[in-house]
């Protein structure tokens, strides 16, 4: 049987404002399901979103006029994801440059919208708008999560990048779709990225004590269960207290690339083999890539993550021709495609590289695996090494 | 013999990581070994527990110790011992062939870096006392007794001593050896090229009886070295000026730098100059002129332009051959771009006038060589206007040396810092300015080549005063 739960139906609470309803058919959780199954959802996706998109009624002014400077409309000639390379990639700068109101689709036109930043240390930095969307990421994702390591009504602890983060809001509302507040402990990353610019490593090493210190606390006199934490946060808190000794279970992680050594070092000494760790990967401009968490040992915690189809899409391109799909076991650039009626971005150069992965039973679609940011190595790269 | 693959040790316990890169046999793509690398977080874990691997060395007497140091020298020299972690054993000509392979030292210069190991494994008794000043071992093994009539006490400054080492030159593992007689654990960074050396030296410690917990090895990239040299309790590393620079107020941190060794000729002496061309060309060519106590610079009162071309022309004879040539001493780079980087430091300092390549007219072809694959340096001797000149106080990791003429009553004032300074002469007077120069740190006094050191005394600090600190101490009879 198909998981199918309704968008409307996972909504917590859908907006008595909300101007014009999405279509409400799209299934969040679609496994099992085979890849042409997948393939096929994810094609339908494509020619709904190019309605959505480039329809007046619906789409934002942004494509609308970007539409009429190219002289094609998408909604003819777009019918399949293999079209979306009719798309220029997307300029990131856009979302600086542009003002945001220009993002806002005309089916959303009156709502107040959430103002997300991405990246940036200086100047103004690149802004998404957005409703619910971080909503339908994180509750899609609270689905994969184990009861077991990640039990419903826990409580959870953020330790990152807060502020204008999208990440902010999310883990607080995947904490509370789970029946679980959520504490904060906030981690400027603009700050540290200018300390480390200027070799100031003891500031930096001070910073990180400051921010660990409050982290620790909380965590030592309050009921936490989960967290949510950078790869290099989560080791400096295993270096003051035992983690999976003050009660927590369960730890999604995001924020930095991971060699497959040092995903093994987090889960055997950090977490101690106790608390199952759950790496993802993504931003403010895709929502969350998962990974298979109870599959990272057998994999010689190699991790591959898996977009969150078919709202978001990665391929992995060759950096040189993007428009050609690199093979399976192949290191290529990182490009995302985001699908959502919210917010449409093809062919979004990531700054990261990674591996052609297959589809998993549990994500029929293909995957990208030991993500490094892009051009980290310039030698060929072999999968199988580890 | 399959490429060995090199673990990370943490305290003794072999790691294999999952992040391994290969090194290559120089000019090839056959790997030599296969290298796990250490990620910077579990290096910070495993320094909050090397309490216990300095505990490990404590249930031994220093007595005890430094008979397993000589006898590890005696494993190091003769034995077969492990290397890698499938069972694999390497004798010494391995050892030899291995570091050759990856580093580009000719098999003629590691011997005789190898019987230079040697010699610190077999004099650790003398070093021992020579850098304690006489102490009597068992004050380490008690904590506290007497010396000189005097009471003592010493109490480590750390659990453990780490080092960056480099990957061109295997005798500076002489410089951590005596800490495992002085019980203090050693922490080890490898040169990419050259995990060889500390790994062997490793194996014939454990084999001579040495606990294993003492030894830590983690090769790691830039951002691992930087968690040792920042959280290590006491850490030696190797740099330029400006490595110096970075942490001269670092107590934590001892920096073996440029040496800029100099050897000078006292106006007594120099109408004898002829006598001292075979020093002086020993100590500008030992050890491929890779070491900061090779002469760097060759001050003398007058015969400037005679000197230049004696010594030009000996070195001249120093040619890159062959690796497994028992006459090789020219030493390749295992880094190719190091060569050409290098040379063109050389060509500016020359295209900026006031001085002369005097090696151009003895050396065959020109002074950037390649062969069998790798980049070579020929040996450089420039004559140099005066001081001012940029070449005139310049180290490079091949036979180089520039010749300036100075006034005797000169030189001091103008030589600046000098690891090791040889000075040949007689002059008493001159002699006791030499010795109450601030800015020498080793003096020779005579025709000794400045290469030519004794490990019983410091170099580039005291190793004993590294790891240890005096402490005041009283102790009452309790009522």
């Amino acid at each position: 049987m198909i998981f199918t739960p309704t968008l409307s139906g996972l909504l917590s609470n859908p907006p008595s404002f909300y101007n014009a309803k999405p279509p409400n058919s799209y299934p969040l959780n679609c496994y099992p399901m085979t890849s042409d199954e997948a393939k096929a959802q994810l094609d339908e996706r494509v020619r709904d979103m190019m309605t959505w998109h480039f329809s007046d009624e619906t789409g934002c002014p942004f494509w609308l006029d970007w539409k009429k400077s190219v002289g094609w409309d998408p909604r003819e000639e777009v019918k399949s994801y293999e079209d979306i390379v009719k798309f220029p990639h997307f300029q990131d700068e856009w979302l600086r440059d542009e003002k945001n109101e220009r993002f806002v689709p005309n089916a959303f036109k009156g709502r107040p919208f959430n103002v997300f930043e991405t990246g940036g240390t200086t100047g103004l930095p690149k802004q998404r708008v957005g409703w619910d969307d971080y909503k339908h990421d994180y509750e899609q994702f609270s689905h994969q999560l184990s009861d077991e390591f990640f039990p419903k009504g826990g409580n959870w602890i953020m330790v990152g990048p807060t502020g204008p983060r999208r990440l902010r809001l999310a883990v607080e509302h995947l904490a509370n779709y789970r029946g679980g507040s959520c504490y904060h402990v906030d981690c400027d990353p603009r700050w540290v990225k200018k300390v480390i610019a200027r070799k100031a490593y003891e500031e930096a090493e001070r910073y990180q004590a400051h921010v660990m210190e409050q982290a620790v606390e909380i965590i030592k006199h309050r009921d936490i269960q989960c967290i949510f934490t950078t790869p290099r946060l989560l080791a400096s808190i295993g270096e003051r207290i035992s983690i999976s000794s003050h009660g927590i279970k369960g730890c999604f992680c995001g924020g930095t690339s991971m060699t497959p050594e040092y995903v093994r070092f987090l889960q055997e000494e950090v977490l101690e083999d106790k608390a199952q760790f759950v790496p993802t990967y993504g931003n403010t401009l895709m929502g969350l890539a998962v990974s298979v968490p109870e599959e990272l040992k057998a994999n010689n915690y190699s991790v591959t993550y898996y977009a969150p189809q078919p709202r978001a899409v990665l391929r992995i391109v060759d950096p040189e021709k993007t428009e050609i799909t690199k093979g399976y076991g192949e290191y290529g650039r990182v490009e995302l495609t985001t699908l959502t009626h919210e917010f449409f971005m093809p062919r979004f150069l990531e700054r990261d590289e990674a591996i052609r992965r297959h589809p998993h039973a549990k994500h029929p679609w293909d995957g990208v695996g030991d993500v490094r940011p892009f051009g980290a190595l310039t030698g060929k790269v072999i999968e199988g090494v580890y | 013999m399959s490429a060995p693959h090199i673990p990370i040790l943490r305290q003794g316990r072999v790691h294999k990581s999952l992040d391994v890169q290969t090194v290559p046999k120089l000019g090839t793509d056959e790997a030599a070994a296969e290298i796990s690398f250490a990620c910077a977080d579990m290096i910070k874990y495993d320094l909050h527990k090397m309490g216990t691997a300095r505990a490990a060395l404590k249930k031994f007497s220093c007595q005890e110790l430094v008979e397993i140091t000589k006898k590890a020298g005696e494993i190091f020299l003769n034995d077969a011992l492990p290397v890698g972690t499938e069972g694999a054993m390497q004798t010494p000509e391995d050892y030899v062939l291995s570091l050759a392979s990856t580093s580009g030292l000719p098999h003629a210069l590691i011997r005789m870096n190898m019987k230079r190991l040697g010699g610190i494994f077999a004099d650790i008794d003398t070093i021992f006392r020579g850098l304690t000043r006489g102490l009597d071992w068992a004050v380490l093994d008690k904590g506290y007794g007497e010396q000189g009539g005097a009471p003592v006490s010493f109490s480590a400054t750390t659990n453990e001593l780490a080092v960056i080492l480099p990957s061109n030159s295997p005798a500076v593992n002489a410089l951590w050896i005596p800490s495992i007689a002085m019980k203090v654990p050693v922490l080890l960074k490898p040169g990419r090229e050259e995990p060889w050396t500390p790994w062997r030296i490793i194996q014939a410690f454990i084999k001579a009886g040495a606990p294993a917990e003492a030894f830590s090895l983690y090769p790691t990239q830039h951002e691992g070295s930087g968690i040792i040299i920042r959280r290590a309790g006491r850490v030696m590393l190797f740099g330029d000026d400006s490595t110096v620079k970075q942490y001269e107020n670092d107590e934590r941190i001892e920096v073996h730098g440029t040496g800029y060794s100099k050897f000078l000729i006292g106006e007594d002496e120099i109408d004898n100059w002829e006598k001292y061309i075979d020093t002086i060309v020993e100590s500008v060519s030992a050890n491929s002129g890779r070491s900061c106590i090779c002469t760097s610079t060759i001050v003398v009162p007058r015969h400037g332009d005679a000197i230049a071309h004696a010594v030009a022309k000996r070195l001249a004879e120093i040619k890159p051959l062959a690796q497994d040539d028992p006459n090789a001493k020219l030493s390749g780079f295992a880094n190719p771009m190091f060569a050409e980087w290098i040379n063109e430091a050389v060509e500016k300092g020359l295209r900026a006038g006031g001085a002369t390549d005097v090696t151009a007219e003895f050396r065959e072809g020109e002074r950037f060589h390649q062969r069998d694959g790798m980049n070579y340096l020929q040996p450089t001797l420039i004559r140099v206007d005066s001081f001012d000149q940029e070449l005139a106080i310049r180290e490079f990791l091949f036979p180089f040396a520039s010749v300036v003429e100075c006034p005797q009553a000169e030189m001091l004032g103008k030589i600046g810092f000098s690891l090791v300074v040889t000075a040949v002469t007689k002059d008493v007077a001159w002699i006791n300015q030499l010795f109450d120069c601030p800015h020498i740190d080793r003096l020779n006094i005579g025709n000794v080549p400045t290469n030519r050191i004794k490990w019983d005394q410091p170099h580039e600090g005291n190793l004993f005063e590294f790891l240890y600190t005096r402490r005041s101490f009283q102790i009452a009879d309790i009522a």
